[in-house]
């Protein structure tokens, strides 16, 4: 069994506006293992990417909390990928992924290198001096990537960062990212609305109950594979049966 | 690689021909309105059909410039002028854009100062330069804060509005990066806004100008502005018009120095 990295524990939150009080999330309660890849999926509006930004620190909770289990007992990085790329017009590529390091003042020479390395990797080194408009959708979800993995976070959260690609790109970038990350050792949440995305990428999928938010099942999701192509969780004989399980526990919640 | 006629295929470059045949069009209707326009000016005037004493003639004018420029004087003035304008359309920008940055800090102070603002911005601002006059004398200052008062309030409100518009994701991105409220102004508002703070010079330049001539009519001994209501008081209507046609002209200038700026920045990104 691996450690936990992090542990939710009756976390509360609601949005305040003069027209009243959404109760958002309410006695949420999970675990995230260690190099653990889940995935979170829920009715929509249900809170799911307040979730993320209570974990990244962007809003306090209002009640309950939030541990985290880092090396040497830190809090551990923690690295944000938002719905769309954001990559910023007036930059190169080069600017752009090392934007993180220069917000942080960490543009030291073994970093940069190291941006140098994912460049390669991930087949843009030959763009860096370009702008983010010279690239692909995939070229530019995987600058993203690369911009939140310059900061070396221990846990990646994903905020549906595939849903503003067309199909097709979907299902390359989001099986080529998840294996990148998963090569690299890091641990990822992932929300999203798609269920194949879910369970194809993810260990453990937590379905969300509706508004206010809190944990209505935990799928471990093991998959044999077929082959290593890119649809292969998805003709796994598994899938379908966890298909429709999640589905069902999900449509209870929007009938 | 830029597309020119000599490649693509026949209807690329029949498309090419036409847009630029469109183009040679609207060219030469604007000379020819020009020409025109001049043409009926000059021979109304020589029919008598208008009476040059009140209305000048082109020719008239020529001589009018020609006599001025001889005198040397009108350099004086068109120098002036030009002095007075970019000076404050200088200031209108530097602080417009302290007092936008000091807005967007400070959501407190933005929504204290808004009332006043709107009604800044609303004023008739020659109605301040009487008292313009007799706080600060009939010097070039006068004349230069006339030109920022009619500028900088409307400019601080483009301004102010144009930060609020930048995406809140973009700002949320440096958030989850590590950054504060200065790496969101410096990252990702300011340069986000270079489109903005750019069409508001091209307004502000004009408005400076504008406030200049205000300003001298009431309280200067020379500019553009001081040779037109002295040709209106001496009678010296050539004089005038020629002021008028060279403030065009002026105006013109100014606003192509921001436009080829403009363009510049659109090439690079």
């Amino acid at each position: 069994m691996e450690s936990d990295i992090l542990k939710i524990e009756n976390l509360s939150f609601s949005y305040h506006t003069l027209n009243g009080e959404t109760r958002t999330l309410q006695d949420l309660s999970f675990s995230v293992k260690k190099g653990e890849f889940l995935a979170i999926v829920g009715p929509s509006g249900c809170g799911k990417s307040t979730i993320l930004s209570l974990i990244a620190g962007l809003l306090e909770p209002e009640g309950g909390g939030i541990t985290f289990y880092g090396a040497d007992g830190k809090k551990p990085g923690i690295g944000y990928m938002l719905q769309r790329d954001h990559l910023f017009e007036w930059r190169t590529v080069w600017q752009n992924v090392t934007l993180g390091l220069e917000i942080q003042r960490r543009m030291k020479p073994e970093s940069l290198d190291r941006v140098k390395k994912m460049l390669e990797d991930y087949g843009l080194s030959g763009f860096a001096s370009k702008k983010p408009s010279e690239l692909s959708g995939g070229m530019k979800q995987r600058a993203a990537l690369i911009r939140t993995m310059a900061l070396e976070p221990e846990i990646l959260l994903l905020d549906e960062p595939f849903s503003a690609l067309d199909y097709q790109t979907r299902l390359t970038v989001s099986a080529d990212i998840a294996r990148i990350i998963r090569n690299a050792g890091k641990t990822a949440v992932l929300i999203t609305h798609d269920l194949s995305e879910a369970i194809s990428l993810s260990d453990r999928v937590i379905v969300l109950s509706k508004r206010p938010a809190t944990v209505k099942g935990i799928f471990p999701i093991r998959l044999t594979l077929p082959d290593d192509s890119l649809l292969a969780a998805r003709k796994a004989p598994e899938y379908s049966e966890y298909f429709n399980q999640i589905w069902e526990e999900l449509s209870d919640e929007t009938q | 690689m830029k597309p020119n006629e000599t490649n693509g295929s026949a209807a690329q470059r029949s498309y090419m021909a036409r847009h630029w045949r469109h183009h040679r069009s609207v060219r030469i209707a604007r000379i020819v309105i020009l020409i025109l326009f001049l043409a009926v000016w000059e021979a109304a005037a020589d029919a008598g059909l208008i009476d040059s004493f009140f209305f000048s003639s082109p020719v008239r004018v020529v001589t009018c410039f020609l006599t001025m420029v001889r005198e040397k004087s009108l350099f004086v003035h068109i120098g002036v002028t030009l002095l007075e304008t970019v000076a404050s359309f200088l200031l209108v920008v530097f602080i417009s854009l302290a007092a936008a940055t000091l807005l967007w800090y400070s959501r407190g102070l933005s929504e204290i100062l808004e009332p006043y603002l709107v009604v800044l911005n609303s004023l008739p601002k020659s109605a301040l330069a009487p008292l313009l006059i007799v706080w600060l004398g009939t010097g070039i200052d006068t004349i230069i804060v006339a030109g920022i008062s009619v500028a900088i309030f409307g400019a601080i409100i483009n301004l102010y509005s144009g930060f609020l518009q930048v995406d809140p994701e973009k700002l949320k991105l440096v958030l989850t990066l590590g950054g504060n409220r200065r790496d969101c102004f410096f990252k990702v508002v300011l340069p986000a806004s270079v489109p903005t703070i750019l069409s508001n010079m091209k307004v502000n330049i004009g408005l400076a100008l504008v406030g200049v001539i205000i300003g001298e009519f009431l309280a200067a001994r020379r500019g553009l502005g001081y040779l037109i209501i002295y040709g209106s008081q001496v009678f010296q209507l050539d004089m005038l018009i020629t002021s008028i046609l060279i403030l065009c002209a002026i105006a013109m200038g100014l606003y192509q120095i921001i436009q080829i700026a403009e363009h510049r920045y659109r090439k690079r990104t």
